[in-house]
């Protein structure tokens, strides 16, 4: 117990050594804590420009115009314009003789191999044209057709003329061609038709995700008309109905546990009961939006318990005053106060449905569809299941092509997000 | 289309029964001159919801019975030969039937599944008049007996507030059914699995490589052929797991404690909603970004460092996902160092200790509980992620601790086993079932260990 007693000034100094240390290890953590922050950002702001990047060309390919030879008679035989009329003609044919005439291919391999240069949907849209202009046949019109992704990759130059050719997807010959219709201006490179209008395609240049949005707003309008309404008044029974005891617990405890459950074991459930057990039809937006209601229900139970938590109990209580019952009190004026905490809830829950991949594949949506559904009984696929899809093809066009969906889609959230924050801002009222 | 135009019949036919009861209630007043118990359109709603919710109980109990009906009234319209064959099963007769009837025919069907079509057939067209005629035949009846109890004693109002309370109970009950449902699809085919397979061969094998029955039926001989050892599939996720974390820890937790104690109120009002952006992100787009972009760019650093990464590896799978969870560490841990009371933090500085050792012994200790259990929810959300482990962690069974390698993980076998036809009878089919159990007994576990903890921990101020 021999210890030295610290005069005042002892202490001083050794406080104010010891501080420029203390100093610099609270900098310190204030460093960590901005680099975390910057990291953070750098990965987004990284996620998003490396998918714009490789996205933005997406939503472009490349064009020849090519001036074609309306001819009634060998491209609808009929003369009726039905869709048999217009199949059994020569459409392909007219446009692959314009094709020839330009770039001059000498023996049958080198026409083959120039017929694919034009993409193969050359037909179908000859036979759109003249359905919506019966006018155009007789004349001779410059009509824009699509080239083959192996061309458009050699455009936008990923296949490089200085590989030799054996390790080269196009030939030299091809090449050729392409530059002498080139030289000859026909080749433009615009904003593409295919992306937002076409539909499920296996050849890269035609492939849009038309049929992909369209299944995604029936999934998501069925995924709304069920889990709205039961969020809803699961809350609204939650909150204002329902006494506390072992069942609203018991309740309560499931709702919360249901948050947790990955999504996967959604698609599970919804493959055993709804597929397996009800019978029901696989690839159908009805069961894929029932599967995500299913899903987004927590999400919706617990924000609309916070917004009816947050109207005050003397509303209820001037109501009660009045001589309002229990229910007129509830759909008078608690609902309505609380509806845009419920809705900025909602909005975000179909946020996350509409992101949704993993239950969807279980429930197969994921199988190739080229026809547009029509209602929920259609099979159909959804946005994020057709990213998925396109993800695993090889050809350099689909990898552009899914970066461009995936923009649609991250558009898509961004605006329904916004609109959540916009809505928490201007409606929701603070007492 | 029936089944669309039957429900606006039927609803049709309910709004009729509200303009005649709203009708009666007036003319009430209006001839006997006397104040009803309830305003009008009480009236007008309680006839609607009198026709109306029989009827369409009606209706489901039909669309959902149906079907099953014809499944165990067709099993007669099965040959007898057919049924004593060595291979017969009924789900995949039914399933040949079903197809039939929607005109999905592949190759040449024998002529009972035709002429089992053809009788199923008439069926649905006989169902559909039934189901038809009864679903209308009841809400009109019903709807004109409580157009019946109309009169100047029938409190009306009160009649219907009970109908609503009953209708909110009924669907605050969806999520106790959904649970159910859960349960009841994982257990019962994992009970099947186990039967298959003993559980311990499952939990404590080292090998997986599910082959479907059929392959070993061929290569008669080879039982055993598949193997449902589960021990890599458990280890790839834990890998993954760890490497997300080591990613997601100190960046989630500096970025925590950064926002909550150094930042201005305008920097957080900031940078926290442009971090939760990283959850809102689906994680197809995330395993795509890991796909196409991290994977070759791990894969050509790891050459010129004399690395041989895979193609598909798990520190690609566990960057991005690391990436993906930091959110749900940062948010929460910021909430809860937040809710640390300001008195805590103006004793440490009373006793001249600077912010680093304020926030380091005593905010963060206060605040452990609740950090720790944002740690094991962000785990928890690792170890059910799907598609980026789906896209780029690979489908090979490695048992290895290598991140470079490929590894697979429960969820990816889940979504490779069960996408695309299956016949439910097969163990590698009910495999899935099984690895789903233990993904949400995983999961829920560590739900309710973070709640623990939390309750547990939690230090009482004020």
């Amino acid at each position: 117990m021999n210890k030295k007693r610290i005069t005042p000034l002892e202490a001083t100094n050794t406080v104010k050594k010891s501080i420029v240390k203390r100093r610099s290890k609270d900098n310190r953590l204030k460093l960590y804590g901005r680099i975390a922050i910057g990291l953070a950002v750098c990965f987004l702001l990284f996620l998003f420009y490396s998918i714009f990047t490789k996205g933005y060309p997406g939503f472009f390919q490349y064009y020849v115009t090519l001036d074609i030879n309306f001819d009634r008679d060998r491209i609808d035989p009929k003369g009726d314009l039905s869709d048999n009329s217009l199949f059994d003609g020569e459409a392909s044919k007219i446009v692959n003789e314009s094709l020839f005439s330009i770039i001059e291919p000498k023996g049958r391999k080198a026409k083959k191999q120039a017929k694919k240069i034009v993409s193969s949907g050359k037909d179908v849209r000859i036979a759109k044209m003249v359905k919506n202009d019966p006018s155009l046949f007789g004349t001779i019109t410059k009509v824009k057709f699509a080239l083959d992704d192996d061309i458009d990759s050699f455009l936008r130059g990923y296949i490089k003329r200085e590989t030799p050719e054996s390790e080269r997807r196009i030939s030299d010959k091809v090449i050729g061609f392409v530059d002498k219709l080139n030289q000859d201006g026909r080749i433009t490179y615009e904003f593409s038709d295919y992306i937002l209008k076409g539909s499920a395609s296996g050849n890269p240049e035609m492939a849009g995700i038309k049929g992909a949005f369209i299944g995604s707003m029936l999934t998501l309008s069925v995924c709304l008309l069920i889990s709205f309404p039961l969020g809803v008044a699961t809350a609204v029974y939650l909150e204002e109905i329902a006494k506390k005891n072992r069942i609203t617990e018991f309740i309560e405890v499931n709702i919360n546990n249901l948050a947790a459950v990955p999504s996967v074991v959604f698609g599970i459930m919804g493959l055993a009961i709804f597929i397996s057990i009800f019978g029901m039809p696989r690839s159908i937006p009805l069961v894929g939006g029932m599967v995500l209601a299913l899903m987004t229900l927590p999400t919706i139970i617990i924000s609309s318990r916070a917004a009816i938590r947050a109207v005050p109990p003397s509303v209820r209580d001037a109501a009660y005053g009045i001589g309002a019952s229990k229910l007129q009190v509830i759909f008078h004026h608690v609902i309505p106060l609380a509806m845009p905490g419920m809705l900025t809830g909602t909005i975000i829950g179909m946020a996350q449905a509409l992101g949704e991949t993993a239950p969807l594949l279980m429930i197969g949506m994921v199988a190739f569809i080229v026809d547009i559904p029509n209602s929920v009984m259609d099979p159909g696929t959804v946005l994020p299941v057709q990213i998925f899809m396109w993800a695993d093809f090889a050809e350099r066009m689909f990898i552009q092509k899914t970066s461009a969906a995936i923009i649609v889609l991250l558009g898509f959230l961004i605006s329904m997000n916004a609109l959540a924050v916009y809505l928490r801002k201007k409606l929701e009222r603070r007492w | 289309m029936f089944n669309f135009y039957l429900l606006v019949g039927i609803i049709s036919i309910s709004f009729i029964f509200f303009i005649i009861g709203y009708n009666e209630a007036k003319n009430i007043k209006k001839i006997n001159n006397i104040k009803l118990h309830s305003l009008s359109h009480y009236y007008g709603i309680f006839v609607l919801l009198a026709s109306l919710l029989p009827s369409l109980g009606m209706y489901f109990i039909f669309t959902i019975g149906d079907d099953l009906l014809f499944a165990s009234l067709i099993q007669n319209y099965v040959p007898i030969e057919v049924v004593k064959s060595e291979d017969y099963n009924f789900t995949i007769v039914l399933a040949q039937i079903k197809n039939s009837v929607e005109g999905l025919i592949f190759g040449t069907p024998d002529q009972w599944v035709t002429d089992a079509a053809e009788v199923w057939k008439s069926w649905v067209y006989q169902s559909q008049i039934l189901t038809s005629i009864l679903c209308i035949f009841t809400a009109i009846i019903s709807g004109f007996l409580g157009y019946r109890k109309i009169n100047h004693k029938f409190r009306s109002r009160n009649a219907v507030e009970k109908i609503v309370m009953s209708i909110l109970a009924v669907s605050s009950i969806i999520a106790i059914l959904t649970t159910v449902a859960i349960i009841f699809s994982v257990v019962f085919e994992s009970i099947r699995f186990f039967a298959l397979i003993p559980y311990d061969e499952f939990l404590f094998g080292t090998v997986w490589n599910p082959q479907f029955e059929g392959a070993e039926r061929a290569g008669s001989g080879q039982e055993g052929l598949s193997q449902y050892g589960a021990i890599p599939l458990f280890a790839g996720t834990f890998l993954i797991s760890i490497i997300a974390l080591c990613v997601s820890v100190p960046i989630g937790l500096f970025s925590a404690i950064y926002l909550s104690e150094y930042a201005t109120s305008k920097e957080r009002a900031f940078f926290k909603p442009l971090l939760e952006i990283l959850a809102g992100i689906p994680t197809v787009v995330y395993g795509f970004f890991a796909a196409l972009t991290v994977a070759p760019f791990l894969r050509s650093s790891g050459s010129v460092l004399g690395l041989d990464v895979a193609s598909e590896s798990a520190l690609a799978a566990g960057l991005v996902m690391g990436i993906m969870i930091i959110p749900f560490i940062s948010s929460l841990s910021d909430d809860v160092i937040n809710a640390v009371p300001q008195s805590l933090r103006d004793a440490g500085y009373g006793l001249g200790s600077t912010k680093n050792e304020t926030v380091m012994k005593i905010v963060l200790p206060a605040a452990l509980p609740g950090v720790v259990a944002s740690i094991i929810l962000a785990v928890s959300r690792a170890v059910g992620e799907t598609m980026i482990v789906v896209m780029a962690a690979g489908l090979a069974a490695n048992l290895t601790a290598n991140p470079l390698e490929a590894v697979t993980t429960v969820t990816s076998q889940i979504v490779t086993i069960l996408v695309g036809d299956q016949e439910f009878e097969s163990a590698k089919t009910l495999s899935a079932f099984a690895l789903a159990l233990t993904l949400i007994i995983i999961t829920l576990g560590m739900n309710f260990y973070a709640l623990h903890i939390v309750k547990k921990y939690r230090e009482q101020y004020e």
